[in-house]
């Protein structure tokens, strides 16, 4: 967002009293440009995210009520939509929601699984596309947006032919004779994390493509001229300098995958549960939109604790994920 | 001084598709010396120091390091360290990081690596400032830091390319001399890569001269300014007056011209030109601004010049007059300011009075551009 507010240089305004950022906003784009701007941005911000958020976080609170109990008596908050992801329903035959916890944890577990394996596919690119001059970065570039065109479920639905039991592979390595029987890579998971790992590729490449494309290409020769073989200089050169992209590509990719609906919708095995396909259930199945907001914000909630965490042990700030 | 590793470049030849970057150059340079290429951009010698410092293999010939040939060992392998035209440093580390990197490679502990670097940032006049980050510094003290990161690694020869010229007149000038203080403590060999003849002229034992892939001259500072081989390196290096003619007697090492505007002159044959030029070659004749002195009116023969006086201008040091000289160019003639009082001759012939050792002939040839 930063160049476009830069690029325009209404006739200068003053607002007495306004904080000093927002009065250079208005210098640089005019009282009316600026206005509508900033209108749209908190509009988009506070309209759009902030609100219905809130909204969800409300009915969390709330217990499961038919219409015409709505704002009667028994419409009071509550904690009962949290406490049964960690005890699940009272008089279970469980102390803990231990099926839902599971599901859960795996989720988590999957998502930064997924990007730890983006984050390492993907660098080896990022790097390449950066570092190197040409025509050729441009047909790269292309192809890597090309296969975003289609979308999601037909995208997933083209993974089940690779994967499935009669898919290409199967086909391929039981042909060849390298297996006997063909391997079921649904119900291992591979589809899955294929799958989320390749919906989120140009996440992670773009935010670390551009960093690695503004550093010196000095900065590595010297590295070398010292002395240092390739492996250091990425370690002490180049991811170094990478950090605000690598940042900002995990943390969308595993949020991202964190979120996922329709992958492990189609992909994923049969005994393996998303967490969002618990949501998806109470809030659809269900129709217990309370208890399926409650799960949606610890999920939301624990992401962004875990993404803060990481931070926090990375030494990013969060300025450089907006690089 | 022989103690350190020479280089040799030997029938060096450097291409990039159609392009000659390099063409069959020739250096021998000595051990511990400090020599210059010296050349315009995109001469050449950029090429020629990334071969040297591996990251380059030549297209034909040889680099020679302590008369061992270099091919196929890589940069980090070389016994040389490149500084960098914009330096390099490495953003994110600390002073004291950037300079011991290459002691982080081969594995020295923090505490030694950390002892090393203070003892650098001495010798570099910039003590306790090792825990800041190049950003903090100032341009020279990063010049500075730069030095001092590749002479940690220890190298035999360092490799420098054109690292003043990002700096203010001042501060270049004092570098130079500090650089030259700090290649004659470490005895190392340098190479240094410019277009400022006056960094060239400085500091270097051996200076080579090249021009479009081509060495011209390769000799010391004294030698290329007084008795320059080609046109290219006469007008290149310093300010020279040309003055274009046919060769009408050859007198021993000297030789009468017949110049386009200025009648019959007199000039020294330079000596890498003597027995190589013969009656009726085209040939040019430089003089510096400085050679010239103003003699009386009337006066005439094959050592006078008389031309118009375009303009005067006082320099503080010099006084400069310009006059009209040969094809389009102005002759500039630098007198010196000794006290005397300088009359304004702008619009009147003035005659202009040279001695032949400081008129230098050599071959037509191709003139630095302006």
């Amino acid at each position: 967002m930063r160049f476009w507010f830069r690029r325009v240089n209404w006739p200068r305004n003053k607002g007495p009293t306004m904080p000093g950022f927002l009065k250079e906003f208005f210098n640089r784009n005019g009282i009316g440009m600026g206005a509508a701007i900033l209108g749209l941005v908190l509009f988009w911000t506070i309209g759009l995210i902030i609100l219905p958020q809130l909204s969800m976080l409300d009915f969390s609170f709330r217990p499961n009520l038919p219409p015409p109990e709505i704002g009667g008596p028994k419409d009071v908050y509550t904690l009962e939509n949290y406490k049964y992801l960690i005890y699940g329903p009272e008089g279970g035959s469980q102390s803990y929601n231990a099926v839902d916890l599971r599901v859960f944890f795996r989720t988590l577990l999957a998502a930064v699984c997924v990007t730890v394996f983006n984050l390492i596919l993907c660098y080896p690119i990022a790097y390449y596309l950066g570092q190197s001059k040409g025509n050729h970065i441009r047909i790269f570039a292309i192809m890597l947006i090309i296969p975003y065109w289609i979308n999601e479920i037909l995208r997933a639905f083209a993974l089940r032919i690779i994967f499935g039991e009669t898919g290409v592979l199967n086909t391929l390595f039981v042909g060849l004779g390298i297996w006997d029987t063909p391997f079921d890579f649904i119900r291992n998971d591979i589809a899955l994390y294929a799958g989320l790992g390749y919906a989120y590729i140009l996440l992670m490449i773009f935010p670390m493509y551009n960093v690695i494309e503004s550093l010196d290409k000095n900065q590595i020769e010297a590295a070398r001229d010292l002395g240092a073989p390739w492996w250091r200089i990425h370690w002490r050169v180049v991811i170094p300098y990478a950090k605000p992209g690598i940042s900002s590509g995990c943390t969308m990719v595993f949020m991202l995958s964190a979120g996922a609906l329709a992958a492990p919708q189609i992909l994923g095995g049969p005994s393996s549960l998303w967490f969002t396909q618990l949501i998806y259930q109470q809030f659809n199945d269900n129709n217990d939109w309370p208890q399926g907001a409650a799960y949606a914000i610890v999920l939301l909630v624990t992401c962004i604790l875990f993404v803060l965490a990481m931070m926090r042990l990375f030494k990013v700030n969060m300025g450089d994920i907006g690089k | 001084m022989s103690a350190g590793v020479g280089v040799d470049l030997e029938n060096l030849w450097i291409r990039f598709g159609d392009f000659v970057a390099v063409r069959d150059a020739n250096v021998n340079i000595n051990g511990g010396d400090f020599f210059s290429f010296l050349g315009p951009s995109g001469c050449g010698k950029t090429t020629i120091l990334r071969a040297v410092s591996g990251f380059l293999e030549p297209s034909e010939g040889k680099v020679l390091i302590g008369g061992k040939d270099m091919r196929g060992i890589g940069p980090n392998k070389r016994p040389t360290a490149l500084i960098f035209q914009n330096l390099a440093l490495f953003p994110l580390m600390k002073v004291w990081e950037n300079i011991t990197f290459s002691l982080e490679i081969s594995g020295a502990s923090a505490k030694e690596r950390r002892k090393r670097a203070d003892e650098l940032l001495d010798m570099i006049a910039l003590p306790d400032q090792g825990d800041k980050l190049p950003s903090e510094l100032s341009g020279g003290q990063r010049q500075r830091v730069a030095i001092a990161r590749a002479l940690c690694a220890e190298p035999d020869v360092l490799l420098l390319d054109e690292p003043l010229s990002a700096l203010d007149l001042k501060l270049r000038q004092h570098m130079r001399t500090e650089l030259r203080e700090i290649q004659k403590r470490v005895g190392i060999t340098f190479i240094y890569i410019t277009h400022d003849q006056g960094e060239a002229l400085t500091m270097s034992d051996n200076i080579a001269v090249m021009r479009a892939g081509v060495i011209d001259q390769i000799a010391d500072g004294k030698t290329i300014y007084n008795d320059p081989n080609t046109a290219f390196a006469a007008s290149f290096v310093g300010e020279n007056n040309v003055f274009r003619g046919k060769i009408k007697q050859i007198m021993g090492n000297e030789a009468l011209i017949s110049t386009n505007r200025s009648g019959e002159l007199v000039a020294r044959i330079s000596t890498a030109n003597q027995g190589k030029l013969a009656v009726g070659d085209d040939a040019m004749m430089f003089i510096r601004p400085e050679a010239f002195a103003i003699a009386s009116d009337g006066a005439s023969g094959d050592h006078f010049v008389t031309a118009r006086v375009n303009h005067e201008e006082f320099e503080g040091n010099v006084f400069n007059i310009f006059t009209e000289g040969d094809g389009g160019k102005e002759i500039k003639v630098s007198l010196p300011n000794l006290g005397q009082s300088f009359d304004d001759h702008t619009g009147q012939n003035i005659t202009l009075e040279y001695e032949t050792r400081n008129a230098v002939l050599v071959p037509a040839g191709e003139l630095a551009a302006e």
